[in-house]
């Protein structure tokens, strides 16, 4: 498990789980800006691409930018390479 | 990347940690286990009735560690979440670890960073406030010892202001700030003239780190680093401070002579000048080492009830 970043202006916070099924990523998003979902879908696409199966991905949106979602996965990502996560 | 762990022995920001970087830094490596971690998910029943999103912990980090050897019960408020607010999940997080403290004799250290309670749920978190004190209370007066570590981003105001008046010993830095009303509520309540909160040097003086060291608010002034703090906490934590019936007539007496010999004072100076520092005006410029060597002699002694 990992948890990275804040629930606060401009920021998120993303827990990331391992699950059993290395086939697929889950990522569920829960925001107060509604609107942008091609936008969630466009950086969790070019995210997921990089091979990120087994995981559970939750996310609590304080209105982040793309870059500041796409900073926070690589982050959490990071992470859960440590063999201690 | 603040976010990074390194072998290094970088000086990191206390203001500009998050709760859990601060929480890392203070004590012994590895020695942390959480209690009602993130994945839990034991988020706040309220905030979605506004609309408003969630944080996984609500804002406080719960555990127990090690810290200089010592086994301790640590709590770490978010300040940066609904500035550090206590709401009915955090609060009751803070309770049931303090409750657990007493019931494994063990000292407790709260890292406090809030402005107070969560107006979306504030019954809730009043009754919080009123818990935790009485939770305080209780492991004090077990013989036990609750240190509050004070340097952050939202400070310390509203009921984390009595929290904190609450513990044993306090640890500050210039950038903390300890008060009940804090300077938006009073001027709102009392007019501009009265208390000016845009004046971020007058805030400082009022409520900031330095003043309250010296008035003998807070007892032990660090920079605002996270290693300071370590090193701090661990030389606190080796005292032993009861609770008792004496400790806190001393204390009504202590605040009464404070009321008498500054209650006329109208600006934080004014009252460092009374104590007896030489040149004043000087204070908020001066580095840690300068700070406490010019004003060591004449500081207000904090004792235990303060």
């Amino acid at each position: 498990m990992a948890i990275v970043g804040v629930v606060a202006s401009g920021n998120l916070e993303a827990l990331f789980e391992r699950t059993d099924d290395e086939s697929a990523c889950r990522v569920e998003v829960s925001t107060a800006a509604h609107g942008f979902q091609p936008l969630w879908e466009a950086v969790l696409r070019d995210f997921v691409a990089r091979g990120t199966g087994g995981l559970r991905i939750s996310i609590n949106d304080g209105g982040a930018r793309p870059d500041m979602v796409a900073l926070r996965l690589a982050q959490g990502l990071r992470l859960m390479q440590d063999p201690e996560a | 990347m603040s976010q990074a762990a390194t072998t290094t022995q970088r000086r990191v920001s206390w203001f500009e940690a998050t709760a859990r970087q601060r929480l890392a830094a203070l004590l012994d490596p590895g020695s942390f286990t959480e209690f009602l971690g993130p994945a839990a998910r034991e988020i706040s029943p309220h905030l979605a009735l506004f609309g408003l999103p969630a944080q996984f912990d609500d804002g406080i980090v719960i555990g127990q560690a090690k810290l200089g050897g010592h086994e301790v019960f640590a709590a770490a408020q978010e300040g940066r979440f609904m500035g550090g607010a206590f709401g009915e999940v955090h609060g009751a997080k803070l309770v049931g670890l303090l409750r657990a403290a007493k019931a494994a004799s063990r000292d407790a250290v709260l890292l406090l960073d809030t402005g107070g309670v969560r107006l979306q749920e504030a019954n809730a978190g009043e009754l919080a406030i009123s818990e935790i004190i009485r939770a305080i209370v209780d492991l004090r007066a077990e013989g036990n010892s609750v240190i509050g570590l004070i340097g952050g981003r939202a400070g310390c105001f509203g009921g984390g202001g009595i929290i904190a008046g609450c513990c044993t010993r306090l640890i500050v830095s210039e950038p903390g700030r300890i008060s009940v009303s804090g300077p938006e509520v009073i001027e709102t309540n009392r007019g501009v003239e009265e208390f000016d909160s845009q004046d971020r040097a007058f805030v400082w003086r009022t409520m900031g780190g330095k003043h309250r060291y010296l008035t003998g608010g807070a007892d032990c002034f660090v920079d605002d680093d996270t290693t300071a703090f370590r090193a701090a906490a661990i030389e606190t934590l080796a005292g032993r401070t009861p609770l008792t019936v004496s400790v806190l007539e001393a204390e009504q007496a202590r605040l009464k002579a404070r009321l008498k010999r500054f209650g006329a004072a109208k600006d934080g100076s004014e009252v460092w000048q009374a104590l007896g520092v030489t040149n004043p005006a000087s204070v908020p410029g001066m580095d840690t080492e300068e700070f406490l060597n010019a004003t060591k002699a004449v500081r207000e002694s904090a004792d235990d009830a303060r």
